[in-house]
């Protein structure tokens, strides 16, 4: 497992400051706010990549948690030899280098000389960066990944479907091993603005650790974020054949595409419900048999409202004490990385006996009864987590994880 | 023959040359196969635009229509083309049980907006300001959905109903090949029954030209036979609006509903050729060695994309097949980036259909196809990475 969150690098950073309740939103200082109704973000600022645009810090990322993911396996650490699936955003040219390319332009006729421009500066670095495939060809190369690796996207359920693809890959046979990696340093000044104009973000800017609050009454919406998560998955037989240490097991997953709207789900829940379902039906597992559930929980009233509503369904009145927390209250929306670094983060849980809280919250809403682990961490022994992400367009994803194999 | 095979029930193709397996086929068919080409929207870009498309006919819903830029419209025509072609169109319960992999790019972003900041650019430094200003203020909001990658499942889902599942692979023409090479996979391993794959790509946009041009990979010369740019100025690469969606089954799912095919997938290969320090044509022939290559004549539908260095590469490679006879398509639809591998797929399913060859494309480099059609190889070497190639059979 490799994870990089605005908590910081690694498993050990990132679980301290999970446990401790402690939140990594804070003011954006990347670029200047003038102008915007949201001034706070999850960015991860710490990496010499934060600054150089969203290609060159997702690849950062992505290769941050790969290379840890793959050394904690034991496997050679530039021969994994097995398929990559990357959850990443979709990439563009970014502004700062369209602008530098245009002001060298021979003439300013708007795109027209900025293609003329563009040909003429002959960039690889910058075709690269507008090439969708070009962190994986990177993270490909680098560790010794076989084949052609796949990049994709399921919007905000990307980094569960990365998973879940390599899960796939090994059940049919394929590939003894699969890495999954989730990675998002997608943050640009446009890339808020964009989700601004859908009001889908926060503007509790003032306390910025407060933001971000999953289930509560006054929720507000999602904070933008950053960070990146990996897996290293392998058939059981595979690892037991060379001795691993098994960190968890991924026992089922499940997905159903909604057709109700863009950005909104279809109001009776069915889609998720359906996702829910399909994970425990592959995981061979019945409803009473979940133990945590990893949320969604983006702090959206939107979302909170149909994470609840399908939980409830599917569950019962069992949902009111099983416990459920959200890791973006303090990581806030990672986007693509979030299914991923969600799903260390459950193994994690698993692995150490402590449910992360949900931060924040304290107005419960009414409308959402649920034992959400509110703002202190819980020791508890968990075998079984349920890990949600739902995306825009429709994605819902969900993950089962054990402890143990069955 | 086995249960699991995986057979290709409907198409939903759109080019240049028109819409629809049959239009496809009567203008590739022709005795002399010509272009459509506007050279003077872009020039000095030669592209193959789209046709007249009544997308009342696949999008019902106006509003549906205005929530789509012409990419992912063109999309979601073409996978409501695919799903018609399979009798599946208003099987609704088929269509909840289908499962669903696009390959995609990004969307359209609005070319006004960015021109103003262009424009405004060069008279004033404080560019980041520049940005929050006009970006809070003149883009439309719903037009980030029309640009995001996996917005294209999503209206597919919306407008056709199609809600198994919902995937979307991100990466020029490789995204292609690995959309088709996972969709038919999981049919044969039982994970999917009946699977609606493909691709758009809509080069009229200066994005579209933009990013094929910050490496300089677009011909600027006068249209010629893709096989035939090497020497002309610019890259080779002339690209074309377009779209591939396929409805994949399981046979005995065909079966059962009483379907015929097109056409069987044979296996699919794929690669990451390292091309820096690897020479492209022992990666395409070690590609080629690993399919089942009947030793009769095998025609070969090549989405070679023009670029110079991959589409020498491919003919060379192909070349030593002496049973092999080139058809390079994008001499007539242009290239499609992530919608070239389930074209040349569409392609071959449909020669496969007609039990008949196409004449050559480019009569000046493709040999004529002498022998009868049993096995069609279709190619997709990408211009700058990812390759992959697949056997289509008779059905």
């Amino acid at each position: 497992m490799g994870v990089v969150t605005s908590l910081g690098q690694g498993r050990a950073e990132n679980w301290d400051a999970l446990i401790n309740g402690r939140s990594g939103i804070h003011p954006i200082t990347r670029f200047p706010t003038d102008h915007l109704a949201t001034t706070i973000s999850g960015m991860v600022d710490f990496l010499p990549s934060s600054t150089k645009g969203a290609s060159v810090h997702t690849h950062h990322l992505a290769d941050l948690v790969a290379a840890e993911a793959i050394e904690q396996s034991g496997l050679p650490a530039s021969d994994f030899g097995g398929p990559l699936f990357l959850a990443a955003p979709p990439v563009e040219l970014d502004w700062h280098h369209r602008l530098a390319l245009y002001a060298k332009a021979r003439s300013h006729n708007g795109n027209p000389s900025l293609i003329e421009a563009a040909r003429e500066a002959r960039a690889m670095e910058l075709f690269e960066e507008s090439q969708f495939g070009t962190i994986a060809d990177r993270l490909a190369e680098r560790y010794g990944t076989r084949g052609l690796p796949i990049t994709m996207s399921t919007a905000c359920a990307s980094g569960a479907t990365a998973i879940q693809l390599g899960a796939e890959a090994i059940r049919r046979g394929e590939c003894d091993r699969a890495l999954a990696v989730g990675a998002d340093g997608s943050a640009t000044a446009e890339a808020l603005i964009r989700f601004s104009l859908l009001s889908a973000l926060t503007t509790q800017n003032d306390a910025p650790e407060k933001a971000s609050r999953p289930f509560s009454k006054d929720r507000s919406g999602f904070v933008l974020a950053e960070g990146a998560g990996a897996l290293v998955l392998e058939s059981l037989e595979s690892a037991l054949a060379r001795g691993a240490e098994i960190l968890g097991i991924m026992r089922g997953c499940g997905e159903k595409a909604d057709d109700f709207h863009r950005t909104r789900s279809k109001p009776d829940g069915s889609p998720a419900i359906g996702a829910v379902r399909a994970a425990l039906a592959d995981a061979g597992m019945a409803e009473d048999e979940i133990e945590y559930v990893n949320a969604h929980g983006t702090s959206t009233p939107e979302n909170d409202k149909m994470e609840h509503l399908s939980l409830s369904t599917v569950f019962g009145e069992r949902m009111k004490t099983t416990p459920i927390s959200s890791n973006k209250s303090m990581i806030g929306h990672t986007l693509s990385a979030a299914g991923a670094i969600e799903a260390v983060f459950s193994l994690m849980t698993m692995r150490e006996g402590i449910i992360p809280p949900t931060i924040n919250y304290d107005t419960p809403d009414p409308a959402i009864e649920l034992d959400v682990v509110p703002n202190v961490k819980r020791e508890a022994q968990v075998s079984t987590v349920l890990s949600n992400s739902f995306g825009f367009g429709g994605q819902n994803t969900c993950l089962v994880m054990a402890r143990e194999p069955v | 023959m086995s249960a699991r095979d995986v057979v290709i029930t409907g198409m939903g193709i759109v080019s240049s040359l028109g819409e629809g397996a049959d239009a496809h086929w009567q203008a590739l068919t022709a005795k002399t196969p010509s272009p459509v080409l506007d050279r003077d929207r872009f020039a000095p870009y030669t592209i193959h635009p789209l046709p007249e498309i009544d997308w009342g006919q696949q999008i019902p819903r106006r509003g549906d229509q205005r929530q789509m830029e012409t990419w992912q419209r063109l999309g979601t025509y073409a996978a409501g083309l695919a799903l018609d072609d399979a009798g599946l169109k208003d099987d609704e319960a088929l269509c909840a049980t289908m499962d669903m992999v696009v390959a995609a790019g990004g969307g359209e972003r609005d070319e006004t907006v960015d021109e103003a900041i262009l424009a405004a650019s060069l008279e004033r430094d404080d560019h980041d300001i520049l940005l929050n200003e006009k970006l809070t203020t003149e883009l439309r909001p719903t037009l980030f959905l029309a640009q995001l990658s996996n917005l294209l499942a999503g209206n597919i889902s919306i407008v056709h109903k199609v809600t198994g599942s919902s995937r979307t692979f991100m990466g020029e023409e490789g995204a292609g090949v690995s959309a088709i090479e996972t969709a038919a996979a999981r049919i044969r391993s039982g994970q999917s029954s009946h699977v609606l794959v493909g691709a758009s790509f809509q080069t009229e946009h200066s994005d579209m030209l933009l990013a094929y041009e910050l490496a300089g990979f677009l011909h600027r010369e006068d249209w010629k036979p893709v096989w035939q740019r090497a020497d002309a100025e610019g890259g080779g690469v002339v690209t074309g609006s377009g779209a591939s969606f396929l409805v994949l089954e399981s046979r005995e799912h065909a079966e059962k509903r009483g379907r015929n095919a097109y056409a069987s997938m044979g296996p699919v290969v794929s690669r990451r050729t390292r091309r820096r320090s690897e020479p492209l044509v022992a990666g395409i022939t070690e590609m080629l060695d690993r399919l089942p290559l009947p030793q009769t004549p095998v025609l070969a539908l090549s989405g070679a994309s023009g670029a110079d260095a991959a589409t020498a590469a491919e003919r060379e490679a192909l070349s030593c097949h002496d049973n092999v006879a080139l058809r390079g398509f994008s001499t007539l639809t242009g290239h499609m980036k992530e919608a070239q591998f389930p074209f040349a797929v569409a392609l071959a399913a449909l020669a496969l259909h007609h039990g008949n060859p196409y004449p050559a494309f480019d009569s000046a480099t493709e040999a004529a196809f002498d022998g009868s059609l049993d096995t069609v190889l279709a190619t997709s070497i990408g211009y700058h990475c990812y390759e992959g190639m697949g056997l289509i059979k008779r059905a």
